[in-house]
């Protein structure tokens, strides 16, 4: 423990404020700029750049133009596979929560360290992946309030349910509705801390075992430092996939307020 | 772990800091230049579907014109084999029409000939009945100085020439 204990996995989701600005706040609550609100503004920025070299409008695009396109495109078809045509008017809000959690995502996985510098990813704290996934259940709930009233409800009885059942089943399809926000949120901050304290522990593996000696260096550092390669290619993987599946559910979710069953 | 040992400390400031900056990319990005970068996308979508089928209307156009050509080519084709039978059967009518006139005439020609030639030769039949009445006389005379008659030499003579 006391060898191992140089090197903490966990630390890298430690929350500092920067710029001094620890006692900043707003109404009585702490607003420090932290190294997480540095991430998420840097998000926005690389977004925001990342959308201006769409706006060319061209007819003939050229490949940054053809790339946000595709995105976009991406997202709408997404979105009209899962909702149909009354799901296009969702694309501004599905299209800034996915890039949003991609970039995220990818910027917590650049290799910054190498520079001294300490990557950090918001989405692996579920206070950023709560507010996220109570955003999209929220606008659930109103969509579905909104477009159906109190018929809503009869989202909790799935279609040819015999009379007698309705009282089980109810429950079981309104906990399954409640747990909805929880599952968006959680699923993203669990595979990010996992991903990320996996290869931390990886690479405490290879620090301690080079510095334990050149048999264990080569044997169970190079290992590790060959599975850390492996893993890291994986977490990009993980990165896209955790944004696209929040994206995915979300439409899912979305498509049951607009169209209930 | 830092998320839940540092919760208290930070979730306003998380939360705050996270409404902000995904205020800004829903308003600003997703609001104000998504429906632009898609809107270029639909109205390239638009384009290329109208020219699509702008093509295949001028296709259709094309074959209808086609169809309607080989219509009117046929058409003439009868038209024009029409004209060409009415000719050949006008001018095989003129042809009949001046080869009986021709005939005709050529038959005609041919009588009058024949009659001429069947006058000559009685012409010179009759001289040759009168000649030979003439020497038929002076021989009788000659031999028996009878002087025979004209009429008797005629008859003599119709009679030699008719047994040949």
């Amino acid at each position: 423990m006391a060898e191992s204990g140089k090197i903490d996995p966990m630390h890298q989701f430690a929350i500092e404020p920067l710029f001094g600005t620890d006692h900043l706040s707003l109404g009585g609550f702490n607003i420090a700029f932290t190294n997480s609100a540095l991430y998420m503004v840097l998000a926005a920025v690389v977004l925001w750049i990342f959308v201006i070299g769409g706006l060319k409008r061209e007819l003939v695009p050229g490949r940054w133009q053809m790339a946000v396109e595709y995105m976009t495109g991406f997202i709408k078809n997404l979105l009209i596979a899962n909702i149909g045509d009354n799901g296009r008017k969702y694309i501004p809000y599905v299209f800034s929560l996915f890039m949003f959690i991609l970039l995220a995502n990818l910027l917590g996985l650049l290799p910054l360290g190498l520079f001294g510098l300490h990557p950090f990813t918001f989405t692996s704290h579920f206070t950023a992946t709560g507010v996220l996934a109570i955003m999209s259940f929220s606008i659930v709930l109103i969509v579905g309030f909104w477009k159906h009233g109190l018929h809503f409800f009869s989202l909790f009885v799935p279609h040819g349910t015999p009379l007698p059942m309705i009282p089980v089943i109810f429950p079981i399809e309104l906990i399954s509705f409640m747990v909805r926000p929880f599952s968006l949120g959680l699923r993203l901050f669990v595979a990010m801390t996992a991903g990320h304290v996996l290869l931390k522990v990886l690479a405490g593996f290879v620090i301690n075992s080079a510095n334990a000696g050149v048999g264990y260096g080569l044997t169970v550092g190079s290992a590790s430092f060959v599975l850390m390669i492996g893993i890291s290619a994986l977490e990009v993987l993980v990165a896209v996939i955790q944004a696209y599946v929040f994206a995915l559910l979300t439409s899912v979710y979305l498509n049951d307020a607009e169209n209930l069953h | 772990m830092p998320q839940i040992a540092q919760i208290a400390e930070t979730y306003s400031s998380q939360i705050f800091w996270l409404l902000l900056t995904f205020g800004f990319v829903f308003f600003v990005i997703g609001l104000g230049m998504v429906p632009k970068v898609q809107g270029t996308a639909d109205a390239r979508d638009a384009k290329i579907t109208g020219d699509l089928d702008a093509a295949k209307a001028a296709f259709a156009r094309a074959d209808d014109a086609e169809a309607d050509y080989r219509v009117r080519d046929a058409e003439s084709r009868v038209a024009a084999q029409a004209v060409m039978a009415r000719a050949k059967a006008d001018a095989a009518k003129a042809s009949e029409a001046k080869l009986a006139a021709a005939d005709a005439e050529v038959a005609s020609k041919i009588a009058a000939a024949e009659a001429r030639i069947q006058a000559a030769s009685n012409a010179a039949l009759a001289e040759i009945e009168t000649v030979a009445a003439e020497a038929a006389r002076d021989m009788v005379a000659r031999i028996s100085g009878v002087d025979a008659s004209e009429d008797a030499a005629r008859n003599a003579v119709k009679a030699a020439l008719a047994h040949g």
